[in-house]
This record gives C-alpha cells, sequence and structure tokens, in this order.
C-alpha cells in the first residue's frame, strides 16, 4: 500500500526527472544535426587579392581600421600587407612594419628589433605585396574550437564574432593558422575581418577594396557565375594560402609563389 | 601608446604577422601544472583504494584531501588569463562540444563530484561521529555552533555508521576510486588534447600530447604528494619531539620516521615508472619530427636545438629528468635525496609545460620569425599583475591555503577512517 | 534506493539541474544551431543583424562628387583618378553633418606611400614614378608645390 508521502516524492522525482533530459536535448537536436548537412544558401562570398596590381601603399589597411572601429595606435589590425623581396643567392627578406599601415616608405626590411636591411636594387630577383585578411574559411578552425559558440560562419559564409559572448580566451586565435586573428584592445574580445558584413549585406564593397587605388583587391559571391571574381576564380591560375590545413580559405590570389607562407 | 594584450611581455623579431603576440603566457603554463597535480594526486591515492597497495594507505588520504584543495585552485589560472572572465561561466551554459576548451565544464566537474564523494565516503564515520558529539553537546560557542551546523549538513542526512553501512562506504570508495583514474587522466588528457589539436601551430600538433600530458601529470602528482607528505611528517615529528599531541593522537618520533620511509620507497618507484613513460614519448615525439624533418622542422629545430635549448635540454630533461632519476635509482634512499628529487622532478614538470606552451608561441606563423617572452616580474597593470610572476605566485600558493582550510573540516592525520 | 550512498548522487544531480535552470534565464533566446550545423552554426543568432547595423564611416567618392564637382572633376582627368576622396581626406562619415570638415592629410609620407620608389620587379609599385625623400625637399609638404587633384607639370604651384 503506496503511502501519500511516497506518492508526492515518487511525482516530484519523475516530473524533475522527465524536465531534465527535455531542457539537455535542447542543446543538441538530431533532426537540425541531419539537416545542416545541405548548403542552400545563394550567396558565399569570397575574395580577391591580385599581387601583380598591390603597390604596398596601405591604403586597405588605414581605411579598415578607421571604417571598423580598431585603434590606429594598436598594434593589431584586421588586414595587413606584406612585402617580399627575393635576392638573387636565393634568401627572401619580407615585412610588414605596422602591418603596412603607413605604407612601405622605405627599401631597407625591417627586420624586428631596432635592426634594418637595405638592399640594392641589382640584387632583387623579384619582390611583391601580398595583402592579407581573414579568409573566412569553409572549414574555420576557429569556429571549431570555440569553447562557448561567441564565434561562428554566417550561412552565406561569413565568420564572425559574437561581442557579447566572447569570453576572451583566445583559443580561436591560436587555432588559426593565418594570424588573421587578435584581442580587440578596447572591447577585449576576439576581433578579425568581418568582410565588412555591414556593407556588403547593402550591396557596397568592403572598406578595403574600396580603398585600393589600384583594384588589387575584389569581393563578391562565388556562387554567382556572373559575378567577376567568380570567373576570374574559374578560369585563371589563381591560389590560396596554408592549403594543406584542409581549412578551404575563400581568399583567393593571382600571383601568389612559393615564398608566401 | 595603446598596449594590446601580450604585447607587454612579447618581443618580435625577423618576419612576424601583425597580430601575433605571446598570448598564451604564464597562467596557461600553470594551468596544465596545476590539473597534473590534481590528476597526479587522485592517481596516488586510488592505487591504494583500488589497487589495495597497503604501505600507501597514509599516503592515500592525504592525496585525496590534497587532491580537492587543488581542484579550485585549477580554475584560478583561467579566470585569471580570461580577457572577460565573468563570462566563464558561459562554458557550463552553451558548451560547443567541437571545441577541447568545453569539455573543461564537464569533466572538471565530475571530476569535482568523484573526488568530494569519494572524500565524504571516506571520512563519514568522522563526519557522522563529530556531528553527532557537537549536537548533543549543551553549551556551543559560536564557533562550535557553526561547526555542528557543518558536520550536520555534511552527514546529508545520514547517520548510520552501522558494520553494513561502514562496508557499503567502503564498496562506494573502490568504485569511485577506480572511476575516479580514468576521468583523472581525461582531466589532463583533454588539456594535452587542447595543444595536440591545433594543427596552427606546428610544435604542438601531435597525437602523442595528450599522453605525455597525462604521464607527466601523474609524475607531478605523486612528486607533490611526497613532497607535502615528507613536510607534514617532519612537522609532526617536530611537535612530537616537544610531546605536543596533534589532533588527539600521541605517536613517537621512531614510530613516524618508520612509516615514512617505507612510504617514500614505495611512492618512489611508482614515480620512476610514470618518470620513464614520460620521458620516452617526449623522445619518441623529437626523434620522429627530426627523422621526418616536414616543412615546420627548420624552424623548430631552431627553436628546440637553438632558442630553447637551455631550456629544454638542460633545465627540463637534464635537471628535471635525468638527475632525480638517478637519484631514485641510487640504493639506499634517504629523505633528504627525496625532497632533492621531488623538488627537481617538479621543476621539470613545470619546465615541460612551460617548453610546451611558452616554445610554441615562439616561432612565428610564418616559419620565419621569433617573438621572444619576457614574464612580467613587477606588475605595472592589471594585466602584468595577473599574467606575471605574481599572479603565478598566487595560483600556487592558493592550494596550501585551502588543503590547510580542508584539514581542519577532514583531518588528514590520527583519524580513523571508515576502512 | 534507501541506502544511503546514493546521497552524493543526489547533491551532484541537484546542482546539474540548478544549471539547466540558469541556462533558462542566462541564455539568450535565439542562441541555438543555425545553418551551418554545431560546429561552425552554434552562436547566438540575434548577432548577425547587430553587425549589419554596424555604422558606415566610408561613403566612397560617389557620396563627395556631387558637392564637390569641381575637385572631382579636376582629379578624374589624371593618374590620380584611381585614389578615393577619402584616402587623403579621411572618412565621410555624415558630413557635412557630422563632422562638418574633414581633415586633409598634407604629409609627405602620405604621397611616399606609393611616391617612395621601390624598383620591385613583378611588382605594380615599379611603374610609379617617385623621389628620395631625404633629397627632393626634405621637410616641405609635398602639396605645397604640387597640386594633388592635378599632379600634372600644368598643376603645379
Amino acid at each position: 500500500m503506496i503511502t501519500r508521502r511516497d506518492f508526492i516524492l515518487n511525482t516530484v522525482k519523475g516530473v524533475a526527472g522527465l524536465a531534465l533530459p527535455l531542457t539537455a536535448f535542447e542543446i543538441l537536436s538530431p533532426n537540425k544535426l541531419l539537416a545542416a548537412k545541405g548548403d542552400s544558401s545563394k550567396v558565399r562570398w569570397a575574395f580577391l587579392v591580385d599581387t601583380f596590381k598591390c603597390v604596398g601603399c596601405g591604403f586597405c589597411v588605414k581605411a579598415c581600421k578607421l571604417e571598423n572601429g580598431v585603434p590606429l595606435d594598436a598594434n593589431v589590425t584586421r588586414t595587413w600587407v606584406e612585402r617580399y623581396v627575393l635576392v638573387k643567392d636565393g634568401r627572401v627578406f619580407a615585412d610588414n612594419p605596422k602591418g603596412a599601415l603607413n605604407g612601405f616608405t622605405t627599401s631597407k626590411i625591417d627586420l624586428g628589433v631596432g635592426n634594418f636591411h637595405d638592399i640594392k636594387k641589382e640584387d632583387i630577383e623579384k619582390a611583391f605585396f601580398v595583402p592579407k585578411l581573414c579568409n573566412h574559411c569553409e572549414n574555420p578552425p576557429c569556429v571549431q574550437v570555440c569553447p562557448v559558440g561567441a564565434t561562428y560562419q554566417t550561412p552565406d559564409g561569413v565568420v564572425l564574432v559574437d561581442r557579447t559572448w566572447c569570453i576572451g580566451c583566445g583559443y580561436c586565435i591560436m587555432a588559426c593558422p593565418y594570424g588573421v586573428r587578435f584581442f580587440h584592445p578596447v572591447y577585449k574580445v576576439a576581433d578579425k575581418c568581418t568582410f565588412c558584413y555591414h556593407r556588403i549585406t547593402k550591396g557596397l564593397k568592403t572598406a578595403c577594396v574600396q580603398a585600393c587605388p589600384f583594384g588589387a583587391r575584389m569581393i563578391g559571391n562565388i556562387r554567382d557565375p556572373n559575378d567577376p571574381i567568380s570567373k576570374i576564380i574559374r578560369t585563371e591560375r589563381v591560389g590560396v594560402l596554408k592549403d594543406e590545413y584542409g581549412t578551404r580559405p575563400q581568399v583567393y590570389y593571382r600571383g601568389i609563389t612559393r615564398e608566401v607562407i | 601608446m595603446m598596449y594590446v594584450h601580450g604585447e607587454e611581455w612579447t618581443i618580435k623579431e625577423l618576419f612576424v604577422t601583425p597580430n601575433e603576440y605571446i598570448y598564451w603566457s604564464i597562467q596557461i603554463v600553470m594551468y596544465p601544472f596545476m590539473t597534473g597535480l590534481v590528476a597526479g594526486a587522485f592517481v596516488l591515492s586510488s592505487l591504494y583504494h583500488v589497487f589495495g597497495i597497503k604501505q600507501l594507505k597514509e599516503i592515500a588520504r592525504f592525496a585525496l584531501v590534497f587532491s580537492l584543495a587543488l581542484l579550485p585552485v585549477a580554475m584560478m589560472p583561467l579566470q585569471l588569463h580570461l580577457q572577460q572572465p565573468q563570462r566563464g561561466i558561459e562554458v557550463f551554459l552553451t558548451p560547443h562540444f567541437t571545441s577541447a576548451i568545453a569539455a573543461f565544464g564537464i569533466v572538471f566537474s565530475a571530476y569535482g563530484a568523484i573526488v568530494a564523494s569519494e572524500i565524504w565516503f571516506v571520512y563519514r564515520k568522522y563526519i557522522v561521529e563529530t556531528a553527532m558529539a557537537l549536537r548533543s553537546k549543551p553549551d556551543k560557542s559560536s564557533g562550535e555552533k557553526i561547526q555542528s551546523l557543518l558536520y550536520n549538513v555534511l552527514t546529508l542526512g545520514s547517520y548510520d555508521i552501522s558494520e553494513n553501512a561502514l562496508h557499503q562506504d567502503e564498496k562506494a570508495v573502490k568504485i569511485l576510486a577506480g572511476v575516479g583514474i580514468p576521468v583523472a587522466c581525461f582531466l589532463h588528457g583533454y588539456a594535452g588534447f587542447i595543444f595536440g589539436s591545433v594543427k596552427a601551430n606546428a610544435l604542438w600538433m601531435t597525437p602523442l600530447m595528450p599522453v605525455i600530458f597525462i604521464m607527466s601529470a601523474v609524475v607531478s602528482g605523486i612528486a607533490l604528494c611526497m613532497l607535502t607528505y615528507i613536510v607534514v611528517m617532519e612537522i609532526r615529528k617536530i611537535l612530537a619531539a616537544r610531546k605536543k599531541t596533534t589532533y588527539g593522537t600521541y605517536q613517537s618520533t621512531d614510530e613516524i620516521k618508520g612509516i615514512e620511509i617505507n612510504v617514500i620507497k614505495m611512492t618512489a618507484k611508482y614515480l620512476l615508472f610514470f618518470l620513464i613513460f614520460a620521458i620516452s614519448l617526449e623522445l619518441l615525439d623529437l626523434i620522429f619530427r627530426g627523422y621526418t624533418a616536414v616543412k615546420t622542422w627548420d624552424i623548430l629545430r631552431s627553436i628546440i636545438y637553438g632558442k630553447d635549448f637551455l631550456d629544454i635540454f638542460v633545465f627540463q630533461y637534464g635537471i628535471g629528468n635525468l638527475v632525480p632519476f638517478i637519484l631514485f635509482l641510487i640504493p639506499g634512499l634517504t629523505i633528504r635525496r627525496t625532497v632533492i628529487g621531488v623538488l627537481l622532478v617538479l621543476f621539470g614538470v613545470f619546465m615541460m609545460r612551460w617548453n610546451v606552451v611558452i616554445g610554441g608561441q615562439s616561432f612565428s606563423l610564418t616559419f620565419a620569425g621569433f617573438m621572444h617572452y619576457h614574464l612580467p616580474i613587477i606588475p605595472t597593470n592589471l594585466e602584468t599583475f595577473k599574467e606575471g610572476l605574481m599572479g603565478a605566485v598566487m595560483v600556487i600558493i592558493t592550494p596550501f591555503v585551502l588543503f590547510w582550510i580542508l584539514n581542519k573540516i577532514f583531518p588528514v592525520f590520527g583519524v580513523e577512517e571508515s576502512h | 534506493m534507501k541506502s544511503h550512498i546514493w546521497r552524493p548522487l543526489y547533491v551532484v544531480l541537484g546542482i546539474v539541474v540548478l544549471i539547466l535552470v540558469a541556462r533558462q534565464f542566462l541564455v539568450p533566446r535565439s542562441f541555438g544551431m543555425h545553418e551551418r550545423g554545431y560546429m561552425y552554426g552554434w552562436y547566438r543568432e540575434a548577432n548577425v543583424e547587430e553587425w549589419k547595423k554596424y555604422p558606415m564611416s566610408y561613403r566612397s567618392e560617389e557620396y563627395c562628387k556631387d558637392c564637390h564637382n569641381d575637385k572631382y572633376t579636376m582629379i578624374m582627368q589624371t593618374p590620380h583618378a584611381i585614389i578615393q576622396c577619402e584616402n587623403c581626406h579621411g572618412p565621410a562619415k555624415e558630413h557635412p553633418s557630422d563632422p562638418p570638415k574633414l581633415e586633409i592629410n598634407r604629409t609627405r609620407e602620405q604621397c611616399l606611400r606609393c611616391h617612395f620608389p621601390l624598383p620591385y620587379p613583378s611588382s605594380g609599385r615599379a611603374n610609379i614614378r617617385g623621389i628620395d625623400p631625404e633629397k627632393h625637399n626634405p621637410g616641405i609638404e609635398c602639396a605645397m608645390c604640387h597640386n594633388p587633384h592635378k599632379p600634372t607639370l600644368e598643376g603645379m604651384k
């Protein structure tokens, strides 16, 4: 004969026991997991960099900082330009003074810790500039390692950071093979290039694309066969950075060489 | 001049990309070091509870309580490191399990639950007896009132200390200790996974990382327990020499000494075993890297054999592994030699963490540049305090403070436990 | 289940329940798994709109050309046509209401970005004429003699 006390206790236990798994399963729904396989978005943002056209003026770096609120005097940047100089004896010199915020206004290579190395014109075999920015990879390792879901990828391929949710652990920064992430000095959360999401979703160009006088940077929809960058990527010889990591980066480069890491 | 996080203690050399700094600094070295001590202490305790190695009984109880004292301290380096520490709880609210760090929430809590429960079962008889004694006492001081409340709450409502109940406690401890070993391994294995799975970092990326971390964690845990055990025993000897009683029982100096050296010799054997395992794995990793010589080997070689040669081969392998190895192998082990050996082992394990965390950030993603780490000694602002020597010292001291507090609730010595 | 040995488990379950209850209050509504799946799509969806609403600073020369038509047509007939107005004048934002006046960058460093000669074969930089800043009128603003909107010989002051 069940007592009243036992009955009440068992009911409470039963209800609590049922409520628990239901709230827990909200985190992972098998249906949603299966449905996520297909990619239905009509837009997939991609970027094209032409290293033949880039002259290292650095207007893009400054425009990005001013457009996106990264302080000019802070030594971090969402995009930067690297200079590569290959000399006759096979050595490669490379630098990026302040990320090319002020361009390249000396022939001396900045070696850090106050050292410089000047290169004479006759010793140069080839030299070029390589702008870099977030690749908004198809398999972003930074998103994979975020412990709390503060960084993510939108359906149209842009990787963003939720400033109200980021705990500032820095794992995403360590996981990015391209070094595009950093801690924002004011907001104290992870930050990086957003493909100027607030501009491209309004039909405008990113700040860096707009600022570049030489057309070295282009942004577009790789899923649209009529998009200019779509044509170039499909028909011309373009490369990507650090392809061996399996990240499938979506910033393509014309004129990239093996010296560029 | 606006300093970004990491800029104050990083010097860049040659070709480094603009956003690269040593973001994971001393606190991220401390974190695996502390969790390693936690895991190691627990495994030591379980060697007695699960495998019944009788000589380890004394140190087992001590190791268990110390393990609990270390547990909250494992969280300290993370809180000091996070740029938004108040959001740390999000790991429990919206965990992203594709990230190794998200496992922290589950593993840490599970491990904490196991250790706390095991201590409860081990001390239950003492708790119940103390609770009943305090409850029946008529005039309690305010301190005793708090004590009475504490112990009565700790009984979790059960005052049954019959033979049958104690027998059940014993079985529960055995199960928990057994289950706890893989969880303790996981607690530190996942820390190794955090590093080993980062494909972007040429030094960290290896499947051996979780195993290396576990092995050196166990080594450090055993070493710390041996050290603290010796220290406590020395204090007890001093008190016994002055004919003072400790915790209600009196043991002569000879009795104490006798217990000590047997326990130490036994534990040292296990220490050596895990030490050999840890060294073998690390050397294996190094040999493989040199043999396969992939693209990143050039810069790694300049770090391992050049820039960090002192840190790796002299401090970690030499002073931290080889010297204590010899010290423990020489027959006729004395307490003094043990103390030196154990301190060197702890130093070696710390250097291993340092060489992995800092070493992995010593070279640029360009594979053509270096970053030099300068540990902030004198803090100039909050950041150089948290992520500097002061912050590290804070983390080191806290477990001992917590152990002192816990010892008042769960006395480690001179108490008849449930079995 | 009468045995006391289950009591610690009840404590643990109690804590788990507490966390699950706390979740209901502390986790924002739109947080969950979205289109890209659990690995890449675990986030607070409301954040996407927040990023879309981020204020713009650069307006492009299309925004400048109507009011400043004279300077615009002048520069458009020179090699400097490729340079955006805002590259030297700073972001327009809500100009003329805010800011009412834009800073003009007249420093030598601004011009040297392109006009410091770097003879790099295979780079477009090699095609830009330049000067040695230490020899060519050092210390004087370039704009003292050269008109940035008409950098040709006729435009010299």
